[in-house]
């Protein structure tokens, strides 16, 4: 367990990650949980055991697609989504944590695609 | 101030207040790949009534709210745009979803996180610091709470009588609640009342306030077909001609990535056909 992490995690989301009931809604809502690794109710009690270097190795952190729709359904308004997005950011903030970079985008572009979706991306991939 | 030259300032601003300007964020797509959002929204404003002027040097809005407490820079631009509003008097109205979600959120969480707003006014040293005053409206939203439906109905030229309409809500416009506050996130009725209000028919499909897939259309095609097809399935299944949607993103992974046929086309390419300000769309 690392509690500097954990600590950092807490605080960068505002979650209090001790709300939640284990009921597993998030995830079942989650439209990325067939591509997750960990999901979502898994984020949460994770960070609650301040195991987030395995959550931040993950695929995971990049499936989130922030719909927020674990967020509304959320019985208990635990908001995991900004529990990934809190674990993410301690990912791709380290040195060469980029999971995207901007030599990779010409390639990934074609004509329709809109400028909204690079500048997501960019946002959520890499700092 | 006498008493002549206060009532001269109250007419000018109730003459403000009838013509019904708003400040109004275009965003960096909607100058780009999403210019029939853009074109049609500004075209059936001016219809209805309603002035959009949009403030000088306005930035992307980032596509995306960061919700993390410690990431301030990133939400600078979307306050930019909305003390600039703050600055000329008036309400906000943005059209694409994203922008509209980036906007809401960051003015949510300004008027209630004191914390936060300290850090950006130190950062953008304004005038007179933001605090989260001005108001934001969806355009769906400024057509449902400024024009009405009714009144809207009453202008409509062209109605699209018998025009099965899915409305593809996504995530963004609905999602968090709290702070988008637009409508029901689960049980939404505006795009449905907007479709009737054209004369067309809504469709109600179990996917329209689920995900497209969004950008993880670079990270993972797979997955953005799977999302973006579904969606387009449920709609179909139940009897649509078309799904109509409000933001570029959704548009595209709809149209590229679901690999469905189902024509999907802004909402505000509609309204403008109905207002006659646009062609048909042949199907």
């Amino acid at each position: 367990m690392n509690k500097n992490l954990k600590e950092q995690v807490l605080r960068s989301s505002g979650v209090n990650v001790l709300k939640c009931m284990r009921c597993g809604k998030c995830s079942g809502t989650c439209p990325s949980y067939d591509e997750m690794e960990y999901h979502p109710h898994q984020f949460v009690y994770m960070v609650e055991k301040g195991d987030i270097e395995t959550l931040m190795k993950s695929e995971s952190i990049y499936k989130c697609l922030t719909c927020f729709a674990c967020v509304d359904r959320c019985p208990r308004g635990v908001q995991p989504a900004k529990v990934v997005e809190a674990v993410r950011l301690a990912a791709i903030r380290q040195q060469d944590g980029n999971h995207l970079s901007p030599d990779q985008i010409p390639s990934l572009l074609d004509e329709d695609l809109p400028q909204q979706a690079i500048v997501t991306a960019m946002r959520k991939y890499a700092k | 101030m006498r008493s002549s030259t206060r009532r001269k300032w109250y007419n000018i601003r109730k003459d403000c207040k009838l013509m019904e300007t708003f400040t109004y964020y275009p965003g960096c797509t909607l100058r780009t790949k999403a210019k029939d959002l853009d074109a049609y929204a500004r075209a059936s404003a001016e219809a209805l009534g309603i002035a959009l002027e949009e403030p000088a040097d306005w930035q992307c809005c980032g596509g995306a709210y960061t919700t993390a407490k410690d990431e301030i820079a990133t939400k600078l631009s979307a306050v930019r745009t909305l003390n600039a509003a703050k600055e000329q008097g008036r309400a906000l109205i943005t059209v694409c979803s994203a922008c509209h979600n980036v906007i809401k959120q960051t003015n949510y969480d300004i008027s209630r996180d004191e914390e936060m707003a300290a850090k950006v006014n130190n950062y953008l040293q304004l005038p007179e610091a933001y605090t989260g005053e001005t108001t934001v409206y969806h355009y769906l939203e400024m057509l449902r709470d400024v024009v009405g439906f009714d009144k809207l109905k009453e202008k409509v030229v062209a109605p699209l009588k018998g025009v099965k309409i899915a409305a593809y809500y996504g995530c963004l416009l609905l999602r968090p609640s709290a702070a988008l506050a637009m409508d029901d996130p689960e049980n939404p009725t505006i795009m449905e009342d907007f479709i009737r209000a054209i004369g067309a028919t809504p469709v109600i499909y179990a996917q329209r306030n689920e995900c497209c897939g969004g950008y993880i259309t670079l990270e993972d095609k797979s997955q953005a077909a799977k999302r973006s097809g579904a969606v387009m399935e449920s709609a179909k299944d139940q009897g649509a001609d078309m799904i109509i949607t409000a933001c570029p993103l959704c548009l595209y992974n709809l149209r590229k990535n679901s690999g469905s046929d189902l024509p999907v086309y802004y909402f505000t390419e509609i309204l403008a056909q109905a207002l006659g300000l646009k062609e048909g769309n042949n199907e």
